[in-house]
């Protein structure tokens, strides 16, 4: 561990001047062992999705990463150019698909603005319930894959046994469990179903006792602190430098969360904390996710009791055909930022939109996380970044 | 900006009348936080959709009129919203030291800058430098094909002591590049090589410029206009898969 520690205080952001995989030779060799360029993936049941990562070692020890992504790109900001703005709307649900109702929100949410229209605020209440639902769905997923790569294997099925609950609830309301397209520009296009209030209710008073489970196999678990305290650690202003958002760089003291920050939806009506770490570890991160699906009960709780009567779809011209401009709306997505540039020509179809990953950015953290860690710590640093490759290739 | 754009945009209403809305957008520097401390929205700060600046939320729909030269009278009330002039203290400085090379206005509450090529990377240092524009959340580029100069390169930043945004735009020629802002933040380095790769702009001193999303054997530029959405590098498909074609 104390192997770690030194390594970890002594790499800044000037090992990020450095060319990715042009190093020279450690300055501290602990065996006299030949430098090794090992391949991991794009096959690797580690890595999330099909990305590849070639290190380089010294032993067992990382010298320096290279990410090779591009195997799931699919050219979505092409095909956005080529469709209409509501042709292209069931298209974001496929970036990350494990969170598909933020990118609907924030793509809606774009158009929106740039139509300068707004939902009504029972859409507004319907899309803060289910894209909490989704953060929490998409944290299960995330705690389950993450936990299973360092070796726990239980929590995985507990996450996805109560991940189904959210899914039922995702396909009683609009028919789809992953990629829901939930929502219209200009608001929502089903009314909640009977029940759906109740369903929901239920699901706050089932989840919390579900998250001590979770907590009561790792947070105190020996091996889990043996394999996260001090792994993957980055300090706030490097993250800030390399534009990590979202529980990765609230792990590192930073208490930044766009709901906060500049609301979206009907997120200033309520009122919830952002858990922050302080060491910007492995063990920081997956504490600030747990804390953060909390909150988002919180946050489903207020809303669902709160949820006003009224229309839910905004008044949008039947032609959706935004005036001449740009805009960037971004919204706080289970991964961080995510983020919509649009351009509008003053045509049905955008004329370009740029979408912001989070996953795409704060992988990009991956080499200065893992330098100087071992093999195996690779793994746990790709999991607690909670990337999803569809959104990283796009 | 008007001279982006296909279509000719009404004129902006007279200066003064936005003036009010526009300070507030903006706070001073003075009033800047420590980092770190960015929870509650600094109160004026988070530009929401203005509801100040048209009343018609339906009109903007409606094809844009040609607006001719009889409107620029006061009471001028085009279709949609307009670009603004931005004025801020931020802006005045710039304006002061750079003269025309910079142009700075506001489009429903969003503010950008249209600057010169000459003027990248100096202003995006001083951005980060003295105004605390510390995160830069994307670059990206727009392609217009019919323009002399064709590309719009496109620069988002972040502020986290102001909670504040803004966007910087150049435009430059095709073959003709611009210099990287890796230096100025790190994270420029996957999304300089994700506009190169896209669009094929050149970023001078970036250490690792190649391909990221695509093979780095693939010929074309798929987000430049004229690259068509079922084009692909045919050789490359054959040679690397061994199929005829990859459609």
């Amino acid at each position: 561990m104390s192997e770690h520690e030194n390594d970890v205080s002594s790499r800044g952001l000037s090992s990020l001047d450095r060319s990715n995989l042009d190093l020279e030779t450690p300055e501290k060799p602990y065996l006299d062992s030949n430098e090794l360029i090992i391949n991991m993936g794009p096959q690797h049941p580690a890595t999330h999705g099909v990305l590849r990562v070639i290190l380089k070692l010294d032993g067992e020890k990382v010298l320096g990463t290279e990410c090779v992504i591009g195997y799931l790109h699919r050219g979505v900001e092409k095909i956005a150019e080529n469709r209409t703005y509501t042709m292209f709307n069931p298209y974001v649900d496929r970036m990350d698909y494990v969170a598909a109702v933020s990118n609907g929100l924030g793509y809606c949410e774009a158009v929106e603005k740039l139509l300068n229209v707004e939902a009504p605020p029972r859409a507004k209440y319907i899309r803060v319930i289910l894209t909490e639902l989704n953060r929490i769905a998409s944290h299960q997923l995330w705690l389950g894959t993450h936990a299973l790569d360092i070796g726990a294997m239980t929590p995985l099925f507990y996450t996805f046994r109560d991940r189904e609950e959210i899914l039922k609830i995702f396909e009683r309301y609009c028919g789809a469990r992953l990629t829901t397209h939930a929502f219209r520009i200009g608001g929502c296009q089903y009314e909640t179903y009977a029940g759906f209030e109740k369903e929901v209710k239920n699901f706050l008073a089932f989840f919390p006792p579900k998250i001590d489970e979770y907590e009561a196999l790792l947070t105190g678990n020996r091996i889990w602190l043996e394999r996260t305290k001090n792994v993957g650690v980055i300090s706030g202003a490097d993250a800030i430098a390399l534009g990590v958002t979202g529980p990765v760089l609230r792990a590192s003291g930073v208490k930044w969360d766009l709901r906060k920050a500049q609301p979206y939806a009907a997120y200033s009506e309520f009122d919830f904390e952002i858990p922050i770490g302080e060491n910007g570890d492995t063990y920081d991160r997956y504490m600030v996710r747990m804390v953060e699906m909390r909150q988002s009960l919180r946050i489903i709780e207020q809303a669902v009791n709160g949820i006003p009567e009224g229309p839910i779809m905004g008044k949008v011209p039947k032609v959706i055909k935004p005036p001449v401009g740009e805009i960037y709306h971004s919204i706080e997505a289970p991964k961080g930022e995510l983020g919509y540039f649009i351009v509008s020509d003053g045509s049905t179809q955008p004329y370009r939109i740029r979408v912001r990953p989070p996953s795409f950015v704060n992988l990009q953290a991956l080499d200065i996380m893992v330098r100087g860690l071992l093999v195996a710590d690779v793994v746990a640093v790709i999991g607690t970044l909670d990337i999803v490759l569809g959104e990283v290739d796009r | 900006m008007a001279e982006d754009v296909k279509t000719p945009a009404p004129p902006p209403p007279p200066e003064g009348e936005k003036k009010p809305t526009a300070e507030t957008v903006v706070p001073p520097a003075q009033s800047a936080v420590t980092p770190g401390t960015v929870e509650k929205p600094a109160a004026p700060a988070a530009p929401k959709a203005p509801t100040t600046e048209k009343p018609a939320a339906a009109a903007p729909a409606a094809p844009k009129p040609a607006a001719p030269a009889a409107k620029p009278a006061a009471p001028a009330k085009p279709a949609g919203p307009v670009p603004m002039p931005w004025t801020s203290p931020l802006v005045e400085k710039y304006k002061s030291q750079y003269g025309s090379g910079i142009e700075a206005q506001t489009y429903l509450g969003q503010n950008y800058f249209s600057v010169d090529r000459s003027l990248i990377p100096d202003l995006l240092r001083m951005l980060r430098d003295d105004e605390q524009f510390d995160y830069c959340v994307d670059i990206t580029a727009v392609h217009y094909p019919k323009r002399e100069k064709q590309f719009d390169v496109v620069w988002i930043l972040y502020s986290f002591p102001r909670n504040e945004r803004v966007r910087v735009k150049t435009q430059i020629a095709d073959g003709a590049s611009i210099p990287s802002s890796v230096s100025i933040w790190p994270t420029a380095n996957w999304l300089e090589r994700e506009v190169y790769d896209m669009f094929g702009i050149q970023f001078d001193g970036h250490p690792d410029l190649k391909r990221i999303l695509l093979p780095d054997g693939w010929k074309g530029y798929p987000l430049r206009k004229d690259y068509g959405i079922l084009q692909q590098d045919q050789e490359w498909v054959q040679i690397n898969l061994g199929i005829e074609s990859g459609q």
